[in-house]
């Protein structure tokens, strides 16, 4: 195995014991995206100076006899959506191509304490806005499983140099899937953690009641280990939550004897590939045969949580994004010659198709007159979406269900139609509006291509998930599965 | 016969509140500075930052509620009110629509002498906005303009008053009273020149007895007291013209120009922004505990009407000097620390009222400030060394020209000068004399009845004892001798 195949928690041990150095390390991941980055496409941006800077600091520190973190040393990919003090951060829009922040996001800034060694900046669907990251204004990324499909979205960059083993694990953001959905597609682990847990600060929003951080790694132990380190209350963001952060990975013991788990029957309809249905019915026999206990339950609002998360999200975008006007920084177009068109030309060309329709979107839904029949109303029935879940987890630890729908997609398979784009998160959306942790672990293949189970736990349950997932993941190979980077020949 | 209108004003008064910080991060809100200096990620709406918001200015929100006689609310949140203006780095500004801070108070103004009470519907906390520098005039007449974000995020609170005002005068005095109760309280500065008190007006017309309210215009653009009146009187004549001439006022925000002495339309109802007022995600609502209020409450000084009535119950103080004096805490402040020196309050107030007012006017000094040449102990002084009799008014006039110059206490100056007023009899008796022998035709006619001429002969003895003579004991002697 190569160095950049394996996970952080293996690393760790080996830098500790002086087995390997974290440059060597740095060397390995440059390596590997310099042969494959051509084909997979997931970075906007590489820092391989800072890195190899950072890396030779943590071997310095090692060969002083210091002790390391079990973060330290070990590469990173950070989405292009949070802030990097003096690295370009671009949301993969043509808006902010020359954006270079001056400050660095909390989470940022806790990996770096973390002695955290940032590869790059991965590519996104433009302001985190899709499902595929063929939205980003630069280039699609592509899935290593098949280079012909996408890697999902919004953080298909982060997911995809994971998957294509560019970095040992990456950070992405899920506003409704945003995470979860690309860690399915790309065979890989994905945490979208409780809303108020990882400081928003320097993540730059797209819906701010929804948005949250959370890893994409190799394995649940180490989902558990990036956790430890992102998590935790942050006073510049009104809000983060007060909580104890534990050490999460006491939760990596195997056992889930005992733990109950609700099967909604609203996630198993009609539109569901019957190959990852299949998957699923297999995965559920198997915590059975794990000991936990599974039992039908139902979400019964769930169909309203589309409707309800695209006029919430699309309302917070189009007050989030009004910002970007070419006043200040970004792009601006210099042909106008008033302050309303410099507006108008600098919004029409900077932000993408995708972008502005949820701008407008959004828009329509605050407008007076509209405000009380969508938004407000929408506001309500995420009330009734959230007391679904709290009246589910009075009687189950985890909700189990797929990720999505379907595997990976072609490229350019559903960009002419929105609606169908939207629906891959289906099962992903409602966790945002309720505000609670979900994961996505592999879980089989079908054709070739990957398959994530979702587990969801109430708020704050992230141990919880990573107790059910480590064990699922100690009684499967999947995790262990290496994408061939080509395009797949279907059988 | 012509109609009477009778005149509809609603008042929107927005002041700075005087804070370290801004309300939303951790840049300076003092005024002024080099330009875009006190800044940083948050207050300039860059890519990823979020608000986090200030408690102090959460504190002085209430505490404005509360010297309004508000209601303060238990749970208020902060609202987005969006529009697209280059001063406003984030296209929104961060304020308060249905949950404001404090609701449902009032003031009382004195109109003619009748008490009035002037409904205060809200008080509501927000984010200023930054300065535009123009190249040219205006913003479309320009190459360029520069953008100053400083007073981005400077806290603000907006105080709406009920339509209640119901002429130009009474909208001043509202103002007036406002900008004294805010000063008393100590949340602003309310300077109108420095922009950290403004005010927008509503105004509309209708024919007396009528009940419902005419259409009204939005006024802007009012940077003092006088113009306020100024710009509403000019607006009542012009709606009052429409009406007369049989037009329809129609529903406008105008702007007035001080310069010319009109308003000027600025944009119609049509043209009205739709601000898509929603929650802001970014901050939690408030819960404001009752305890929390009842600790500030605690800290409320006097406001001005009760420090106007202990004027007039504790030291018989007439009913105007009161409002005048309380009118301006710096004032009232001084008068009450005369007060500790003198018991003679009417006098106090005549000095405070009349050459102290003057002095601050064409000074420009504080009474706070360390260069103010009159502490309010030294007035008192000179209050008391004419109660005394050691100096005569007029005396007390040149010793105050003194004061001003050098800070010296009044007594030392009399002392200094040898202006002590010449109150024994003896030494008055030979200079009166002396003044009967000069001036026999003067005698002559006081004794054919012309009063006048004591006036001539007792300033003849002034001025022979350089007015130090005591001027009642003058009087009282002439008159003796020449029976």
């Amino acid at each position: 195995m190569q160095l950049n195949e394996l996970t952080a928690h293996e690393l760790h041990a080996k830098l500790a014991n002086r087995e390997v150095s974290s440059v060597e390390l740095a060397e390995a991941v440059y390596k590997r995206i310099d042969s494959v980055e051509d084909k997979v496409k997931s970075f906007v941006t590489l820092t391989r100076e800072k890195a190899l800077a950072k890396a030779a600091e943590v071997d310095a520190k090692i060969s002083r006899g210091e002790e390391i973190g079990p973060l330290e040393g070990i590469p990173v990919v950070i989405k292009d959506n949070m802030c990097t003090e003096g690295v370009l951060t671009t949301c993969s829009s043509k808006m902010l191509h020359n954006f270079v922040p001056p400050y660095n996001a909390t989470v940022v800034e806790k990996l770096y304490e973390a002695g955290a060694v940032v590869v790059g900046k991965a590519n996104m669907d433009e302001f985190a806005m899709g499902s595929s990251t063929e939205n980003s204004r630069f280039f699609a990324t592509r899935n290593p499983w098949d280079t012909a499909c996408v890697p999902g979205g919004s953080s298909g960059g982060s997911a995809a140099s994971v998957a294509a083993d560019e970095t040992v694990y990456s950070l992405g953001s899920d506003t409704g899937g945003s995470i979860r959905q690309p860690a399915s597609f790309c065979g890989v682990v994905g945490l979208k953690p409780t809303y108020g847990t990882v400081s928003r600060y320097g993540l730059i929003a797209f819906a701010s009641s929804l948005d949250q951080i959370g890893p994409f790694t190799k394995d649940v132990a180490d989902c558990a280990q990036v956790f430890n380190a992102i998590a935790g209350h942050d006073p510049k963001d009104s809000t983060s939550a007060e909580f104890d952060v534990p050490d999460y990975t006491k939760y990596l013991t195997g056992d889930v004897k005992g733990m109950r788990i609700g099967i909604p029957k609203e996630y198993f309809v009609k539109g569901t590939d019957p190959g990852v249905q299949k998957l699923i019915s297999e995965t559920i026999k198997k915590f059975e045969e794990m000991g936990a206990v599974c039992e039908e339950t139902s979400l019964p609002h769930t169909e309203y949580a589309l409707p309800v998360y695209y006029l919430l999200a699309t309302a917070e975008a189009s007050s989030n994004l009004a910002r970007y006007d070419g006043v200040r920084y970004g792009y601006r177009d210099e042909s106008a010659e008033d302050i309303v068109t410099m507006f108008m030309r600098t919004r029409a060309e900077g932000f993408g198709s995708e972008v502005k329709r949820r701008i407008m979107l959004g828009t329509y839904a605050l407008s007076s007159g509209y405000y009380d029949a969508y938004y407000l109303k929408a506001l309500k029935v995420r009330t009734l979406i959230k007391q679904d879940f709290d009246q589910a987890f009075e009687r189950f630890d985890i909700i189990l269900s797929p990720t999505s729908p379907t595997t990976a997609f072609k490229i350019g398979d559903k960009t002419d139609d929105p609606m169908k784009m939207y629906l891959s998160d289906i099962f992903t959306i409602s966790l945002n509006l309720a505000g609670i942790p979900g994961i996505s672990v592999p879980c089989g293949f079908v054709d070739g291509l990957p398959v994530g189970l979702q587990l969801i736990a109430k708020p704050f349950g992230e141990g919880t998930l990573f107790q059910a997932a480590h064990a699922f993941e100690q009684n499967t190979e999947h995790h262990k599965m290496k994408p061939t980077l080509s395009v797949r020949e279907v059988i | 016969m012509s109609t009477e209108y009778e005149v509809v004003i609603g008042l929107e008064v927005h002041a700075e509140l005087k804070t370290e910080s801004k309300i939303f991060c951790c840049s300076s809100a003092k005024f002024g500075g080099d330009p875009n200096t006190h800044v940083c990620p948050v207050c300039l709406g860059l890519p990823g930052v979020l608000p986090v918001a200030n408690k102090k200015v959460i504190e002085f929100g209430i505490k404005t509620g509360l010297a309004l006689n508000c209601q303060i609310a238990g749970y208020s949140k902060f609202d987005r009110k969006n529009y697209y203006y280059p001063d406003l780095p984030k296209n929104y500004q961060i304020s308060q629509y249905d949950l404001p801070i404090a609701e449902h108070g009032h003031l009382e103004i004195t109109v003619d002498g009748q008490h009035k009470v002037i409904g205060v519907t809200r008080v509501h906390m927000e984010e200023d906005a930054g300065k535009l520098v123009h190249q040219g005039a205006t913003m479309a007449s320009s190459k360029y303009s520069l953008v100053d974000y400083n007073r981005t995020g400077v806290p603000l609170v907006e105080i709406v008053s009920e339509p209640d005002l119901r002429s130009p005068e009474e909208a001043r005095l509202y103002l007036e009273k406002l900008k004294a109760i805010l000063e008393y309280t100590e949340v602003s500065d309310c300077k109108m020149e420095e922009g950290s008190l403004r005010c927008d007006a509503n105004v509309s017309v209708r024919p007396a007895g009528q009940k419902e309210f005419g259409t009204r215009a939005e006024l802007k653009n009012m940077n003092s007291f006088k113009a306020l009146q100024k710009a509403l009187e000019y607006e009542v004549e012009r709606q009052i013209e429409v009406v007369e001439d049989g037009g329809r006022v129609i529903q406008e925000t105008r702007t007035w120009d001080e310069v010319k002495g009109i308003s000027l339309s600025m944009r119609s109802k049509e043209e009205a922004h739709d601000y898509r007022y929603f929650p802001d995600p970014d901050l939690v609502p408030m819960v404001i505990s009752e305890e929390w209020i009842n600790n500030i409450r605690q800290t409320l000084p006097e406001l001005p009407d009760a420090r106007k009535d202990r004027y007039v119950k504790d030291y018989g103080l007439p009913e105007y000097d009161a409002e005048v004096i309380t009118g301006y805490k710096q004032i009232s402040d001084y008068f009450d620390e005369g007060l500790k020196h003198t018991r003679n309050a009417k006098a106090l107030s005549n000095w405070v009222m009349g050459e102290i007012l003057k002095f601050i006017n064409t000074s420009g000094l504080s009474v706070y400030s360390h260069e103010f040449p009159i502490p309010a102990a030294n007035l008192a002084e000179l209050v008391e060394l004419i109660d005394q009799g050691v100096i005569s008014g007029k005396i007390a006039k040149d010793v105050f020209k003194e004061m001003q110059v050098k800070g010296e206490k009044p007594g030392a100056i009399v002392e200094a000068k040898g202006l002590k007023q010449i109150s024994d009899e003896g030494a008055i008796n030979t200079i009166v004399d002396e003044v009967l022998v000069k001036n026999p035709q003067s005698v002559e006619d006081f004794k054919n009845g012309k009063e006048r001429a004591i006036g001539f002969l007792v300033g003849q003895v002034m001025k022979a004892t350089k007015g130090k003579a005591n001027p009642e004991m003058v009087n009282k002697l002439l008159r003796e001798k020449m029976q």
